[in-house]
């Protein structure tokens, strides 16, 4: 079936050996060039042109012509070619006429909106079609790149482009990044053009004007006249050679007048065939030296998305071989995704789903094994011919003993998975990123400051009591969809061992301290701001790393004007974005304004909060997060109960971590309690200093 | 496989079978006329029972579409049903995981929307060796009586693997709850 493809679109293509049909209402130069994985082109002996009408694996015809038929045989290939890109050029004179842009000599169209709109179509061998491309919509371009074949882990597809350029061919060879591209375009048209006499008078002419550029000439170089190839009798041009070894078929040392197939680009080659290059390549790059790789006005435009991945993932890491009758060893980023923070973000969300499931299966188990005895144990007690001799005590242990089968049979499960998960773990955590990773990972050493906002964000670790040693990262999406609130009261403790509410408070700052630092880190320089807002100023130790590296935006604020007027800004920033957004005008926020996300921490509320800011806190809450406004409270439930039930919704609309281990979490899938660990630096360690002077750095830099 | 018919998942070269398929199936009613809305749409549902020692413990159906160890595992709702020859919903069970006091797993098959077999086109349901594709049973439920449920199969542990008993007990009722009482008899 045909694939009737619009400008962007792809198709994957069954078959290498394929026919490019051209078909223009006027004749049109076709050429092709065979671009590296960046769609460069290396060297003029890579572009398959009038002149040079045979590359290996790809023909082109010799003229221009109104109809053209290329023959590509992609197996044929070089490696080191990932892109073949099938352009059309209009023969518009000589070749001072491409540079300048410059009117026909002989009159023709020079603009592709004045001609008949061109048609491409792939087709197999036997002339099925197998993708067709009609390139609408081209105005005041000489030349375009109408389709391209690339290679897309090891197979060939097939993408309409329709890229067109006003300053023609040169425009489009500086584009990928050829050296010589005024100099090859040049020549190509001026072969064209010359060329013209001695051409035999090939598809039907249209008209006198058109018809004198209906021709083909070499353009391997700039000081080679340009004989004719066809029934010239001039010196024949040199066969255009790969340099990497593929030779194209021919006569070795004879003419080659007729076109030649790239299908046969098997046959050995010719090794004095490259004797021409040299010489060339070094006049060439002499004579263009500045048109090296800059893009022009004319340059191609990037379709994709800038934060969609079109190009297929890297396959994941391998698994080494397994050990015959174990399972395969653990791999780190063993999981579905487009890059490797994905894989990892699924691996850690599959290892957490899979911890709670198969703990699932162990408690069930064992809550029936107990039941049962129980239910055993009672009949036998109930039971009068227990009484009697040992019967009961058969019974009894009877029970007993089917109810520590079964459990070691559960436990004996829940090992096998809990190993299993362990090893996972051990070579996922030393995998992660930084944003994934543990303070005391090594990772957070080699600390650069991102250039984009990971997917997630680890907050801290869960583990199960069934499993204490085995910790699974808790790694939350950003941009945060929901505040965060630090627990500084009394009930964040599992074991009442923090009895002293003033340690517990300073280490629920520093918890929050270090949230907020893995927060800049991980945000490119400029697109996340911290606000402090600290009434008392008891927090002030805590937030000391955050002041001295100057990575806030401001200092702290304190007392009730300083809360008033942070709380304004920022509420007045989200009322602004959302009107901006409810109103379909993003691009009308006030020049200047800050479009990072935005976090405020607000420690020892409710001290020094009046009732109006309460409100504006819990819009914040609420509204927030929508428009890049996060909060991050530090506070103790208790000490609100003044404000009654009206900050109820406050405290839901937060995710509640606690600074010292708890189990409040529940997972989504069974509902087991969590206890959640918070990430902390590890005593003693200046990570976290080098970590924000890195930071702060990158923001002095940026502004 | 016939009714009452027990096959053993072991396989024949000593490995037992690891993960069988439940897979339900059934044609779309018609659109009837200009006011296709008012078709009346066919919704069978698909459920597992997941007993230790004849209580059941967890259930797996649309609402609760993955057991809570995560060993079986439904595929989705379907509420329309069909066109094609495949499975609409689809119950999968991997039965190296399930936990190890469950002994039994009950399928059954429930019209939600209250037609009943009579009246619905191409329903069949089967069970699948998920590790190869071959298909164990097969029932086909169109025409088979007017019944809203079905009872389709059990497998149970037997030694260190598991065996499956074709039921195909016919019973009435909108979903899986209905059918308790005369599931019971059949463990």
């Amino acid at each position: 079936m045909t694939a009737e493809l619009v400008r962007g679109q792809n198709h994957p293509l069954s078959q290498t050996r394929l026919e490019i049909r051209i078909s223009a209402g006027t004749p049109i130069v076709a050429g092709a060039t065979l671009g590296d994985e960046q769609g460069r082109i290396h060297g003029v002996e890579r572009v398959a042109h009038p002149g040079a009408p045979t590359l290996p694996g790809l023909e082109v015809s010799r003229q221009a012509a109104a109809d053209h038929r290329l023959a590509v045989d992609l197996d044929a290939m070089p490696e080191s070619v990932h892109r073949v890109s099938v352009l059309l050029a209009l023969p518009v004179g000589d070749g001072g006429a491409a540079r300048s842009n410059g009117a026909g000599s002989g009159g023709g169209p020079t603009r592709f909106g004045a001609v008949a709109v061109p048609f491409v179509a792939v087709t197999g061998l036997d002339g099925t079609e197998i993708a067709t491309y009609t390139l609408t919509g081209l105005e005041a371009e000489s030349a375009v790149i109408a389709l391209e074949l690339y290679r897309r882990q090891g197979a060939w597809k097939v993408r309409a482009i329709g890229q067109g350029y006003a300053d023609g061919l040169a425009d489009l060879f500086t584009d990928q990044g050829l050296p010589q591209a005024h100099q090859l375009a040049g020549d190509i048209l001026e072969a064209v053009a010359q060329g013209m006499a001695r051409s035999v008078p090939a598809p039907p002419p249209r008209t006198d004007g058109d018809r004198s550029r209906q021709t083909a000439a070499p353009a391997l170089g700039p000081d080679q006249g340009g004989p004719a190839p066809q029934g010239a009798s001039g010196p024949v041009p040199p066969q255009p050679t790969s340099p990497y070894g593929t030779q194209t078929p021919g006569i070795p040392g004879g003419p080659s007048p007729e076109p030649t197939s790239p299908y046969g680009t098997q046959t050995p080659g010719v090794p004095d065939r490259t004797a021409p290059q040299p010489s060339y390549q070094g006049g060439a790059d002499t004579t263009d030296p500045h048109h090296t790789s800059a893009p022009t006005s004319g340059g191609s435009i990037n379709y994709s998305h800038p934060r969609r991945q079109n190009a297929a993932p890297p396959p994941p890491p391998a698994a080494p071989p397994a050990q015959p009758g174990q399972p395969a060893p653990p791999v780190a980023g063993d999981a579905t995704g487009w890059s490797m923070d994905e894989r990892l973000y699924n691996q850690v969300w599959g290892m957490f789903e899979d911890l709670a499931r198969t703990t699932a299966a162990y408690r069930s188990a064992v809550d029936f094994a107990d039941s049962r005895m129980e239910k055993e144990l009672d009949q036998v007690l109930s039971d009068p011919r227990s009484r009697i001799g040992g019967q009961g005590d058969a019974a009894r242990e009877a029970a007993q003993a089917k109810h520590a089968q079964l459990v070691n049979q559960a436990s004996a499960t829940l090992d096998r998975d809990i190993a299993q998960l362990t090893a996972e773990s051990e070579v996922v955590e030393p995998a992660l990123p930084p944003a994934y990773a543990r303070w005391d990972n090594p990772v957070w050493h080699g600390y650069r400051v991102p250039m984009e906002m990971p997917m997630a964000l680890r907050l801290g670790d869960l583990h199960l009591p069934e499993s204490a040693q085995l910790r699974i990262p808790m790694l939350v999406r950003l941009p945060l969809e929901r505040g965060l609130w630090i627990d500084s009261g009394r009930g964040g403790s599992l074991d009442g061992s923090f009895t002293d509410s003033h340690d517990l408070r300073r280490l629920a700052m520093e918890t929050a301290v270090a949230h907020a630092a893995r927060l800049l880190a991980v945000h490119p320089a400029g697109e996340f701001t911290v606000h402090v807002i600290d009434p008392a100023g008891s927090g002030a130790q805590a937030l000391a790393p955050l002041v001295q590296t100057g990575v806030l935006a401001a200092p702290p604020a304190v007392g009730a004007a300083g809360v008033a007027e942070v709380l304004a800004r920022l509420t007045q920033r989200v009322d602004l974005v959302q009107m901006a957004v409810r109103g379909g005008a993003p691009d009308s926020l006030p020049p200047g304004f800050d479009t990072s996300e935005q976090l405020l921490i607000v420690n020892d509320f409710p001290h020094g909060f009046d009732d109006r800011a309460v409100n504006q806190l819990r819009y914040l809450a609420d509204e927030g997060p929508a428009v890049g406004v996060h909060l991050m409270m530090v506070a103790d439930r208790e000490e609100a109960v003044g404000y009654g039930p009206l900050l109820d919704p406050l405290w839901r609309s937060l995710l509640r971590l606690t600074p010292v281990p708890d189990d409040h979490l529940a997972d989504p899938w069974v509902g087991h309690a969590w206890t959640y660990e918070p990430s902390l630096v590890p005593p003693g360690s200046q990570v976290l200093q080098q970590v924000l002077t890195e930071v702060a750095a990158a923001r002095a830099k940026y502004r | 496989m016939t009714k009452g018919q027990a096959i053993s998942l072991q396989k024949s070269d000593g490995g037992s079978l690891t993960a069988v398929r439940m897979g339900l199936g059934w044609q779309a009613a018609p659109r009837r006329g200009l006011f296709g809305s008012r078709t009346r749409e066919v919704d069978l549902d698909a459920s597992a029972v997941l007993f230790a020692d004849k209580q059941p413990v967890d259930v797996v159906f649309f609402r609760h579409l993955v057991s809570d160890d995560g060993s079986v595992r439904h595929t989705g709702d379907n509420l329309v049903g069909g066109v094609g020859q495949g499975d609409d919903e689809a119950i999968l069970v991997d039965l190296a995981r399930v936990p190890v006091h469950i002994d039994q797993i009950v399928f059954t098959v429930n019209s939600f929307t209250g037609q009943t077999f009579q009246e619905v086109q191409n329903a069949f349901c089967r069970l699948v060796d998920e590790t190869n594709g071959q298909e164990l049973a097969r029932y086909t439920l169109a025409g088979g009586g007017a019944y809203t449920a079905q009872i389709m199969a059990k497998v149970h542990r037997s030694g260190p693997g598991w065996t499956m008993t074709a039921l195909g007990t016919q019973a009435n009722g909108r979903t899986f709850q209905d059918l308790m009482p005369s599931i019971l008899p059949v463990l």
